[in-house]
């Protein structure tokens, strides 16, 4: 695959010990490329989280290797793991996770405040993301003031306000309706994408598997199957 | 102020309701501990203030004397023995005692009396009114011009009044340095007219006042006074020596010390839970921080900041609130006996700190704890 941004080997997680163990991922490998939407898809408990957590340098696999831009990432110390986190990698998680006592603005400029750029600059610059995300008009309101499909804009903005090399999505339409989650996959594909990033979908919504590239179905810790849904 | 911590600013100050029962509870704990303190140093340095307004350097008193206004009287052979000590450059005799006087319109006041050497008039009082000569006329009395002289109707230079069935003349009006604990006015007189007025003991002396050659002289008197049975004190081992009565033979230092444990326990249980209910609530939140980037030592430093603000503008709140209060007391009530010192001031603020240090290790370990994962798994 040219341009390469995941590679993904023999990945394996289990949780508890002894008769307890349960095994979530079970020696996963796949790939991924830059400019590439890549579903991750299954039902409920078949390992796709974990999987998610695992290749974005969240939770360390029990075996196996993940592979960013050619460096292992989970031989990396915690200071190293924290700044990949930081630097190459953007989250958009289920419930947003956004801040109620800050404004829509401070929102996104959180990664460029973790990145030690100057208060002023970083609001500024997350303000260009709002004007990309549509919600410049909001910037000054508090996330709970937003709509869900708004508040889920704002969190890609934030996400993609640092300008990370990879965009992990966790479930973004689950607490969408199919219109609101259909235009935010537009917009994702339209914006987002266009920068030849790599993006991560994590979901179980079929209704939003029209935009992806190619779509890696889990089930019971192991890929059942891939295939190109464009 | 770097940006993580502006955020930590505006994540705390922007929980208007949360950071309001913060500062409560820390500026209530900081008032109640700041007032009992102060109130105690209050009455520390009133039960000193006879020590504090004569002003000797040093005191020769009998070992069992454990506070200024119950004095054990000295035999004259001790003050003889004292002046003849080598390093002592003068010795003087003062007379410490209480006494009823009876005013004008036929009422009993209590009084203390000190009576200073006929010679020196060492430890004479500032006079606001009168000469210091007069106190050698008839019947003679100064009167200290506290909280307490109205209890012998505001007298003025010239009234008269009966003390032990002596006839007794204001001749001056002083200004005391410190007033009494016990709400008693004070007058001084002579020595001599004292001890003549006042019903005493076979040894009339109650305190040996000393002024040694220099410094270096005072062990040496010290040392020779014990040989003769007596304790020889500076002015700061003495007040030392009257506090220690007061913080641990009377019960009054245990009391104070225990209310002030309990409003720290107090503010730390309300800005203790309080905090960690913020910190519980911002989980998630900090838990996505993780995960986008933050690292520990980053959370750890916004959770002290915000510990640490709540905490010291607390505090600020509670001095200025319990220095207002003080102040108004004192505007309404002259002899109110309550005086912040700096000690009061570092002992509640280390209790601060402890509360703060206290409240933002439960944070801490919360937040140290909270994996990213947690946040992806929901």
């Amino acid at each position: 695959m040219a341009n390469l941004a995941i590679k993904a080997t023999e990945l394996a997680k289990w949780f508890g010990e002894g008769d307890a163990r349960t095994m979530a991922v079970k020696s996963v490998s796949f790939e991924a490329g830059f400019g590439e939407m890549l579903y991750i898809v299954g039902p409920s408990g078949s390992g796709k989280t974990t999987l998610l957590s695992m290749i974005s340098g969240i939770l360390k696999p029990n075996s196996g290797q993940v592979l960013v831009e050619d460096r292992d990432i989970w031989k990396m110390s915690g200071d190293e793991l924290a700044d990949f986190r930081l630097n190459k990698i953007g989250f958009v998680f289920q419930d947003y996770h956004l801040f109620p006592r800050l404004s829509t603005v401070e929102n996104v400029a959180l990664p460029l405040i973790l990145k030690r750029r100057d208060w002023k600059e970083s609001l500024r610059v997350a303000h260009e993301y709002l004007e990309v995300v549509g919600l410049a008009q909001r910037a000054s309101l508090p996330p709970v003031k937003l709509s869900g499909g708004e508040q889920q804009r704002v969190a890609i903005a934030r996400a993609i306000a640092s300008r990370p090399d990879i965009l992990i999505f966790d479930e973004p339409t689950a607490s969408l309706d199919g219109d609101t989650g259909r235009k935010i996959l537009e917009f994702v594909r339209e914006h987002v994408l266009s920068d030849m990033r790599c993006i991560v979908i994590v979901t179980h919504d079929s209704r939003i598997f029209e935009y992806a590239h190619r779509i890696i179905n889990m089930e019971d810790g192991r890929i059942k199957g891939e295939g190109h849904e464009k | 102020m770097s940006g993580i911590l502006k955020i930590a600013f505006k994540l705390l100050v922007n929980d208007k309701g949360k950071f309001a029962a913060l500062l409560v509870g820390i500026t209530f704990a900081v008032f109640l501990m700041v007032m009992m303190t102060s109130m105690f140093a209050g009455i520390l340095s009133r039960a000193s203030s006879t020590v504090t307004n004569i002003g000797a350097r040093m005191w020769v008193l009998d070992p069992a004397v454990n506070n200024v206004s119950s004095s054990i009287p000295v035999p004259d052979y001790v003050q003889d023995a004292v002046r003849s000590m080598d390093g002592v450059k003068y010795a003087v005799p003062l007379y410490s005692g209480g006494a009823q006087v009876k005013l004008r319109n036929g009422v009993y006041q209590a009084v203390t009396v000190i009576g200073l050497d006929d010679a020196t008039l060492f430890g004479r009082p500032e006079l606001m009114e009168g000469k210091i000569e007069d106190i050698y006329a008839e019947n003679g009395f100064i009167v200290v011009r506290d909280a307490e002289i109205r209890k012998l109707g505001n007298p003025r230079v010239g009234s008269e009044f009966e003390i032990n069935d002596h006839h007794g003349v204001v001749v001056g009006i002083a200004r005391a340095n410190i007033s009494g604990l016990f709400g008693i006015p004070t007058l001084y007189t002579t020595y001599s007219r004292a001890i003549s007025y006042l019903p005493s003991t076979r040894f009339t002396v109650s305190y040996i006042l000393v002024e040694p050659k220099s410094r270096s002289d005072i062990p040496h008197i010290k040392q020779e006074v014990s040989k003769l049975g007596y304790q020889a004190l500076t002015d700061d081992e003495f007040i030392g020596k009257i506090s220690n009565f007061y913080k641990y033979q009377t019960g009054l230092g245990i009391n104070v010390m225990l209310m002030t444990a309990i409003s720290f326990i107090v503010g730390l249980s309300i800005s203790g839970q309080t905090f960690y209910t913020f910190i519980l609530e911002n989980l998630e939140k900090f838990g996505a921080l993780k995960a986008i980037g933050a690292k520990g030592r980053e959370l750890v430093s916004m959770i002290l900041f915000q510990a640490g603000f709540t905490a010291f503008l607390g505090y600020g709140l509670g001095v200025g609130l319990a220095s207002l209060v003080i102040i108004l007391a004192k505007l309404r009530m002259p002899d109110y006996a309550a005086q912040i010192t700096y000690l009061n001031l570092g002992i509640a603020f280390v209790m601060v700190l402890i509360i703060a240090g206290i409240s933002s290790y439960i944070g801490i370990r919360k937040v140290i704890r909270i994996e990213p994962f947690d946040i992806f798994r929901g």
